[in-house]
Parts: C-alpha cells; structure tokens; sequence
C-alpha cells in the first residue's frame, strides 16, 4: 500500500465532503435569506429542506437525461464528439458539419442492427426471456424455500444463514467466482458433472449454455432475496387463520390457496417489481458471464453499454437507451395499475 | 422519552421475534414430511455454500497445485501464501483502502441528504409533492448504462476522471431517490404530535426535526446508511468508466476483475482476495439482515 497514493486519497475525499458542505451552506444561505427572509414564504421550509437533493438531482439526473434526448436526435459518435452544453436547445451543428437527424436514430434502432449483428428485437426477446426466466425462479424457487423456512424444524437459523450467503457475498465477487468455476476444464461444475459422468459443455463459447449459465447463475443469486422477503410475508399471517381453516376442513392447499396466497400479495407484488426492474436492468451478471462478448448473450442493457463504449455511436446509443428505458416504464405502470400495488403513493 | 412509543417497523421484523408465529401452521409435520423439508433444505443450503467453500478451498492451495482438479475442500499442502501474496505483493490493500474511503464518504452525505428531504416530503405538504415523489420512483427504472456517456462527458468537462471526487458526487446522488423513499416511509410511522409537543415547549421546526424526528428515526437511518454504503460498495460499471486505467486508482471491484483477466487467471490471487472482500460483508449483512429487508419492504409496501 503506498503512503503517498493514500493520503492522496483521502485529502481527495474529505475535500469533495467539505465542497459539498459549503455547496450546501451557500445554497441554504441564500434560499434562507430569499425565502425566508425577504418574502416570508409559507413554503420556505420545505424548499431548504429538500434544495440540495433537488439540485443534485437536476445536476446529475435531469441534465444527463436531457443531453442524452438531445444527443438521440443526433448522428454524435468518437468522431464527432460535440458538447450540447447546458442551455443549448437542439444540437444541429458540430465542428461546421450537419449532425441533425431528426428521429432516424429512433427508426434505425428497430431497423438496423444495434449490435454487429444482433438486432433490436433479437436483443429484446433475449433480455424477455432472461428477465421472465430469472423471476419466474426467484418467486418459484424463494416461496419454495420459504414455505419449507416457515415450519418448525430444528437448524432453522443454519439453514437460513447458508441459504442466504449469495445474496450477501460482493456480487462482483461471486461473479468472479462462477466465471472461474465455468472454466470447462478446471471449473468445479464440469468437474462435478464428470463425477457423474457427463461430459460438461463449454459454457464461454457455446452461445446456448452460455446463456443457460447467466440464468443459471443469477438464478443462484437471486433466489435469496425474494426467499427471505417472502419468508417476512409469511410470517405475519396471524396464526388464527390457519387454525380456523383447519376446524372449517381445508386441506394444506385449500389453505395455501385461499390463506397463504392472498395475504403475501401485498409483500410479493412489490417484490415481483422491483425483481423484474433489477433483473432486465441488470449489468453485472450478462456482462461479466458473457466473456467473449457473444450477441446471443447479451441483453438491452449490456447491448447498450456496447453501443455506446465499444461502438461508440453515441446518438444511436442515445436514441436506443430511451427506447430501452420506456419499455421500463411501460411494464412498470402497467404492472402497478393492474395490481393496485403502491395505491398509497400519494396519500 | 423511551423509544417504545415508536410505532413498529415492519409487521414481519416483529413476528419473527415471536416464537408462536414461527411455524405457519398449528399442526406439526409427521417424520416422513419432516424429513423431506430437511432435505430439501440441505440441498438449498449445499448449493447456496458450495461455491464459497470452494473458493476458500482454491485460496488454501499451494503455488503448484492452483490449476489441479483436485476436488478436496482441505488441498493437500494447504497454505496461507496466497493471501500473503495479495495482502504484500499485490495492489489489493490500496483499492480496499480506496474502495473504503468512497463508500463511507458516498454513504455519508446520501444520508445527510435524504434525511432532511425526506423530512420536506413526510411534514409538509406543498405543490409537486406527489409529482415529485413519482418521479423519484421512476428514477430507479433507468438503466444502469443509460447516463454513463452524458456523466462521462460532464465528468470530462469538470475534469474528475481518474478523480474520486465525480464518484464520490455520482453515488451520493444516485442513492438520494430511493433513501428518500425508505425515509419518508419511516418518518411517516412516527406520530406528528411528538414533535407538535416539542414545538409546545418551546422547539423551532427544525429543533424538533433534529432532537426529536430524527433520534426517533435511528434505525431507518442505519438502514439507508447501510443500504447505500453497500451498493456504492459493490459498484462496478461506474468505477470502470470514471477511473480509468491507472491501476492503483481502482476501487476493489475492477481490481478483482484484473486478477481474473481473459487468458491468464490468478487463481490463488482472485480466492485469497474474494475471501477476504467478503468475510466482513457477509459479517455486516447477517448481523444486519433483518433490518435490511425491512427496509425494502418499507419503501415498495407502505409507500
């Protein structure tokens, strides 16, 4: 560890904390003697109470998201790297030439490969059947568990502990160990397989078991959470009901039907959510499993990284990147309208 | 003033406190069905540890025997010079150092941020609450790559590649909209008429806020702390675009990745290291685990 280089470091970092803190202190200090002073606003209060998230987020949100619109409108790339910069309005020109395309870059996005070869909707029935796959196993897989985690039987903390371990190492770091271990010829999965007598694929170059070993493995990592959020729904069922059914002659999947079902919906429906978001939008996984950058591997979002910092078509990657994210947001409100899920948002 | 009078978190964190609960019915399980629920438990627990057996296994084994087939957990010849070699010969310490330094910087001022504008949300009602409050949410559906090359060039323009000062700035940020979230939730549970006494005798707004609010809202606090302390932690495509390539810069994700490159792997490296990234995380997240998923309950489910 190098002395120098460390307090480098750290100077580095105490000095971004104290620019923030008098960031802060001006901001405050002004909209205090604006607001609070001069007009005696009502609102006074609650706008220092949330200026300095609301500029942060402008600053490193909302500006990127418009640059980001403003550049899908364009033909940028390596060559023509032009800043739009903060007022702007549309970028037309860049280093005297026309970069202006209009919506060509929206239309090419369906038209043209996004990738060398692989094209939009190539990409898109990947990350569908990768985010559908995944979630499907989580709930599968972490209800399973839980319903098993939810009995009373001894060794229950151990079981919980070990089964939770996935979730809790570095993903980075597990990511880094199953891409080991899917060495054909050292990794431990094929090794185990050829204990039992299979002879393992290749999982780096085979596009189909590449892909089956990205699902496999997010599978591994994921089952953990939705187990554990699931076993927290099941744990507030009050115990009543249970015993009412049982007097009342449900058998166990009446029970699970008509009891255990309903009353984990308002935990599993968020869950659902929020594990659809993190599995389509997830990097890590497709990125560092897919090591030889095959495009049956790759899902919207690893595709967009590529787009942008291996082909660098900045516009198109722009253009691609809002398609990506309404997509998103399509699902999402669809999803929250037909489950009623988040009703309270606003009260 | 006894924290008791604090509503509960989360129904779950509570139930599980009480043993009667545990089981999901009044009956219980004949031998045989007993049986199968240990089993089918040991094979989840098998396939959840394995790797992470192996991979202590692999950092345990000697110079020569790195790329063998050896199946054992204790490697013939097991050795501690693996992790010597990460700990003295390697980079490894410096990017944990590094790692360190922007996680608690980045968790510190996410929290100091998200904490009073959480409070703006949950005590005040104004135009754009709910408009914004949404627009929060959506923030967490943008792809992860979507805002790198405008972040890039702004980080190119304000000269912060290969600085940790734009890391710093980006992950504070990015934390803020879902901390505001499991904040506010929290705050939300905390009866208002604790701080109108406080004004009663004698507290501005903000005294209230901070002497009473807020020591009330400790454990949401740690929760969001945490929550942004690990993810700024465990962040990988970022560090990778802002940094660059000056390899004692790197933070300990893009460093483990090194040691793991395309045609060459440093098996004892990558183990030794992996082990001991891990053992504190893992340490933090089961000490703290319970209150983790109530804080992601508490966002989704409450709102």
């Amino acid at each position: 560890m190098d002395v120098d280089r460390s307090v480098a470091a750290l100077s580095e970092v105490f000095s971004t904390l104290l620019f923030f803190a008098a960031a802060v202190a001006l901001l405050e200090g002004f909209l205090y003697v604006v607001l609070a002073r001069w007009l005696k606003w009502r609102l006074a209060t609650p706008i220092l109470l949330i200026a300095p998230a609301f500029v942060g987020l402008l600053a490193l949100i909302a500006y990127p998201l418009l640059w980001e619109l403003n550049v899908s409108f364009t033909n940028m790339n390596l060559s023509r790297l032009c800043d739009p910069g903060i007022p702007a309005g549309l970028l037309t020109e860049c280093k005297g030439q026309n970069m202006f395309l209009g919506i060509e870059n929206y239309i090419n996005v369906f038209t043209r490969p996004v990738l060398q070869q692989a094209g939009f909707f190539q990409v898109f029935w990947q990350t569908v059947i990768w985010t559908v796959l995944n979630v499907a196993f989580h709930v599968g897989l972490g209800l399973g568990l839980a319903l098993l985690l939810n009995r009373r039987i001894r060794l229950r903390g151990a079981y919980r502990a070990l089964i939770v371990l996935p979730w809790a190492i570095p993903q980075i770091v597990s990511l880094a160990i199953w891409r080991t271990e899917l060495n054909s010829e050292f990794g431990m999965v094929n090794q185990l397989l050829a204990v039992v007598g299979v002879e393992g694929p290749s999982w780096m170059t085979e596009p189909f078991w590449n892909f089956f070993a990205m699902v496999m493995v997010n599978v591994w990592l994921g089952v953990p959470f939705m187990m554990v959020i699931l076993l927290g729904g099941l744990q507030s069922i009050p115990p009543d009901l249970y015993e009412a059914a049982e007097i009342d002659g449900a058998n166990r999947r009446q029970t699970f039907r008509h009891i255990t079902l309903p009353l984990i919906r308002p935990v599993m429906v968020p869950a659902v959510i929020l594990g659809v978001v993190w599995t389509f939008n997830n990097f890590n996984v497709p990125f560092v499993i897919n090591q030889l950058e095959l495009e049956t591997s790759d899902t919207l979002v690893t595709g967009l990284f590529r787009a942008a910092f291996q082909y660098n078509r900045y516009g198109f990657a722009a253009a691609y990147a809002f398609v990506v994210f309404a997509i998103l947001l399509v699902f999402v409100i669809v999803y929250i309208r037909r489950s009623g899920a988040l009703r309270s948002v606003n009260e | 003033m006894s924290s008791t009078t604090v509503p509960t978190v989360q129904p779950a964190a509570v139930a599980s406190t009480n043993q009667d609960r545990w089981a999901g019915s009044g009956r219980g399980d004949s031998p045989v069905a007993r049986a199968m629920i240990h089993a089918g438990l040991f094979l989840a627990a098998l396939i959840a540890a394995l790797p992470v057996l192996r991979v202590i296994s692999v950092s345990l084994r000697p110079d020569n025997r790195l790329l063998s087939r050896d199946l054992n957990l204790v490697p013939e010849g097991a050795t501690l010079a693996s992790y010597g070699h990460v700990l003295f010969e390697t980079d490894f310490p410096q990017w944990l150092f590094n790692s360190l330094l922007i996680t608690v910087g980045t968790a510190l001022i996410g929290l100091i941020f998200a904490a009073t504008s959480a409070y703006g949300f949950s005590r005040f009602k104004f135009p754009g609450r709910g408009v914004g409050l949404t627009a929060l949410l959506a923030t967490q559906l943008i792809p992860a790559t979507m805002l790198l090359v405008p972040i890039l060039i702004l980080a190119i323009q304000l000269d912060l590649v290969g600085t940790y000062r734009g890391l710093v700035i980006a992950y504070a940020v990015t934390s803020v909209p879902f901390s505001i979230w499991i904040l506010k939730g929290y705050y939300d549970t905390v009866p208002i008429e604790l701080e109108e006494a406080a004004r009663i005798d004698g507290c501005s707004q903000l005294e209230a806020f901070w002497r009473v609010l807020l020591p009330l809202s400790t454990p949401a606090l740690a929760i969001v702390f945490l929550f942004n302390f690990l993810a700024a932690w465990n962040e990988f495509v970022l560090a990778r675009v802002l940094i660059g390539s000056q390899t004692d810069l790197f933070t300990w994700p893009l460093g483990i990745l090194r040691f793991q490159a395309q045609f060459q792997t440093q098996w004892g490296d990558l183990a030794a290291a992996s082990v001991l990234v891990s053992i504190p995380i893992v340490a933090l997240f089961l000490y703290s685990s319970r209150w983790l998923i109530s804080g992601v309950t508490l966002g989704g489910v409450k709102g």
